[in-house]
């Protein structure tokens, strides 16, 4: 079965899908019910079976899990973690990737032709391994005061992330994948990483592979974006990354993500944040839970409803002229397609 | 904890004597352009030049050579060009063991936007404080079965605290207003955990300095859209990696960047940061404004605010003219003729 082309669950009778929605903490809830509307408004066959995930108990993230092992695709917004609580209460969007194993990030940074940035033409697609490495969440205090934290990284995953990157490098006429490593200082961890990357390159002649180090590769993104195309990576340095290219693109609320794995598909905003000093005012941007919602629609195979409404979001950007950094109107904004 | 001395004033008029690491590849002529423009200024060091291969000690750990440590224990302060690391094999990292050797425990990164050489991001002034002995760059690694590795992230209380100490310190003496935590407590809670609690525990002691704690991912997100919300910056290993080099990005790049290590006793090192440039060994086309800067950083760190002033105003100026400019800023000069002009101006200082 191929990695890339999943198959999501096929429509119930009558042609609808039902698709599980975690609305998460902050801004999740709104810029969700802003989705369920523009699904109402534009008559799409998908039926949301809402769970609610309170951070409190581990009940309702194992309900949330079996939803998803049920409807096979999700869509959701951040869970929020109390880092204040102990080390035994586990982060609800960890446990959540990990145990579907959603293996695959995939986040698409694109300059959007109404925005206004520093940097112009970028067209970044960014890999990110997503269950293993450095949120791992093996910790222990060996003496008092002395804390260990593993970073795991295995050759069968390190294989599987860089197999899926190719295959969607290909798929989507990308020339060039990108690794992104520091494996000058953590020699046997992402050593073994690249070594994997190069050997899945070696069957991939047609798309060119390179390799950068981690530091290096934020400041190339800060003065010549533009010479990325695809980039594959550990964890850790694909959260980096992967806001490093939301900001210059635009800020977090613009571009959309993905997480893959072999039978689940869970579709967020790319930079997950939880935006709580944003909550319930009506100004955060609906735009990256939207453009996640076309994604989801593209991976049920509704292309027709996923292009009316990535047209409908991205024209009205254009007109509306958008600033960023200043306040907007959330709703008029999602009435206005 | 008794207070850090970070400026230590040394007797006026008398030479002092500072380790040069001239370093591998651009590093022994920028380390020259260094030695001429300080004479030009006529700024009072002495210069030891030493070199740190690693050799085998006894035992069969790597060590730097003994004379260049005796040489920093003495002086105490040390300027260092680039040197080479392998990667994925081989010793271990150069700079890695001398950090170890000296416990220089902080790393510190000035940012400050240089007029006259333009990038994207404007107005930038920050300062990015890095744990430099623990966390992710502890150096322990397992194969634990074949195909699986683990890397151990090593987070202590003693570290954590000295590193947040050394930045509220930092931020009292340089007149910052607020101290930033990055960190990734949400999924790494216990070590990250650890760092924060010390950080806050530190920030209890200073009151007038405003203390935040922000996550990585988030800081990231920020810098790249408004990058002069921030002001000093503390973090442990690998985040300070990452983000010292974003910042160095927003400025120009590690050509233009100086960067301290402090360390126990007292010892500092200042160094560039950029690479060997094996491309352009040799030819003349360095640019020497990072290991300059530096160099301009230690002289502050030695109370010699005088000739700091002097030779970084020159440098500056020399920029923001735009005549005699080296190739990575955009000119045709050679790294001979930028300091020329930069000794010139120095001079004419007098």
């Amino acid at each position: 079965r191929d990695i890339v082309l999943l198959w999501p669950p096929p429509a119930k009778y009558g042609g609808r899908h039902t698709v599980t929605l975690i609305p998460g903490d902050g801004i999740g809830p709104e810029l969700l019910n802003h989705v369920r509307e523009l699904f109402r408004f534009s008559c799409v066959p998908v039926d949301f079976e809402v769970v609610n995930v309170c951070s409190s108990t581990e009940d309702d993230i194992n309900n949330a899990i079996t939803a998803i092992r049920r409807n096979g695709v999700a869509l959701k917004g951040n869970i929020e973690t109390l880092h204040t609580l102990p080390a035994s209460h586990k982060s609800r969007n960890n446990l959540l990737r990990t145990s579907l194993d959603l293996y695959a990030n995939v986040m698409h940074c694109k300059s959007l032709p109404g925005v206004q940035t520093r940097h112009n033409n970028i067209d970044i697609m960014i890999i990110r391994e997503n269950t293993e490495g450095e949120y791992s969440s093996l910790e222990h205090e060996s003496v008092t005061g002395v804390v260990e934290c593993l970073k795991i990284i295995t050759r069968t995953n390190s294989l599987r992330i860089a197999e899926y990157a190719f295959k969607l490098a290909r798929e989507k006429g990308r020339k060039r994948v990108t690794a992104v490593h520091k494996a000058n200082i953590m020699k046997l961890g992402d050593g073994l990483f690249l070594q994997c990357c190069r050997e899945v390159a070696a069957g991939y002649p047609d798309i060119a592979f390179d390799a950068m180090i981690v530091d290096n590769t934020t400041m190339q993104l800060v003065s010549k974006p533009q010479q990325f195309d695809v980039m594959v990576m550990p964890n850790l340095y694909g959260n980096v990354v992967s806001n490093v290219c939301a900001g210059l693109v635009g800020g977090p609320g613009l571009v959309p993500g993905a997480n893959y794995g072999h039978d689940y598909a869970v579709f967020e905003t790319a930079t997950r944040n939880t935006g709580k000093s944003i909550a319930d005012r009506n100004i955060a941007n609906p735009t990256a839970m939207l453009l996640a919602s076309c994604m989801m629609l593209d991976h049920l195979k509704l292309y027709d409803y996923a292009t009316m409404i990535r047209n409908a979001v991205l024209t009205t950007m254009n007109e509306t002229r958008v600033r960023l950094n200043s306040p907007r109107r959330c709703s008029p904004h999602t009435f206005h397609n | 904890m008794a207070a850090l001395a970070l400026f230590k004033v040394f007797g006026s008029g008398g030479m002092q004597t500072v380790t040069l690491i001239p370093g591998d590849g651009i590093g022994p002529e920028i380390s020259t352009a260094v030695m001429k423009i300080f004479e030009a200024a006529k700024a009072p060091i002495q210069w030891e030049e030493k070199n740190v291969t690693a050799i085998k000690g006894p035992g069969g750990k790597w060590i730097i050579p003994p004379e260049a440590k005796e040489s920093m224990d003495k002086n105490k302060i040390g300027l260092k060009g680039p040197l080479k690391t392998p990667i994925a094999a081989g010793h271990p990292s150069m700079n890695l063991l001398l950090r170890k050797t000296f416990d220089l425990y902080a790393n510190v990164r000035p940012c400050m936007s240089i007029e006259g050489y333009k990038t994207p991001y404007t107005d930038v002034d920050l300062v990015t404080i890095r744990e430099n002995t623990e966390g992710e760059y502890s150096g322990i690694e397992h194969t634990i079965v074949d195909g699986v590795v683990q890397s151990i992230k090593l987070i202590t209380e003693d570290a954590s605290r000295k590193i947040a100490e050394y930045a509220f310190e930092y931020a009292k003496n340089n007149q910052r207003a607020s101290v930033t935590a990055v960190h990734k407590a949400n999924i790494m809670r216990m070590s990250d955990g650890l760092f924060l609690r010390k950080c806050r525990q530190v920030a209890e002691n200073y009151r007038d300095i405003k203390f935040t704690e922000m996550y990585l991912d988030t800081v990231c997100l920020n810098m790249v859209q408004d990058p002069t919300q921030f002001d000093v910056l503390v973090m442990p290993n690998l985040y300070g990696d990452i983000l010292s080099d974003l910042c160095a990005g927003l400025i120009g790049g590690l050509g233009v960047t100086p960067s301290g290590n402090i360390g126990a006793n007292n010892v500092a090192i200042f160094e560039s940061v950029h690479g060997t440039a094996p491309d352009i060994a040799g030819l003349d086309l360095a640019n020497p404004t990072a290991l300059l800067l530096s160099a301009v950083m230690m002289l502050r760190h030695m109370g010699m605010h005088d000739y700091s002033k002097k030779i970084e105003t020159a440098c500056f100026n020399t920029i923001r003219d735009k005549k005699v400019l080296t190739g990575d800023l955009g000119g045709k000069s050679k790294c001979s003729e930028f300091t020329a002009e930069i000794c010139q101006r120095v001079r004419d200082m007098d």
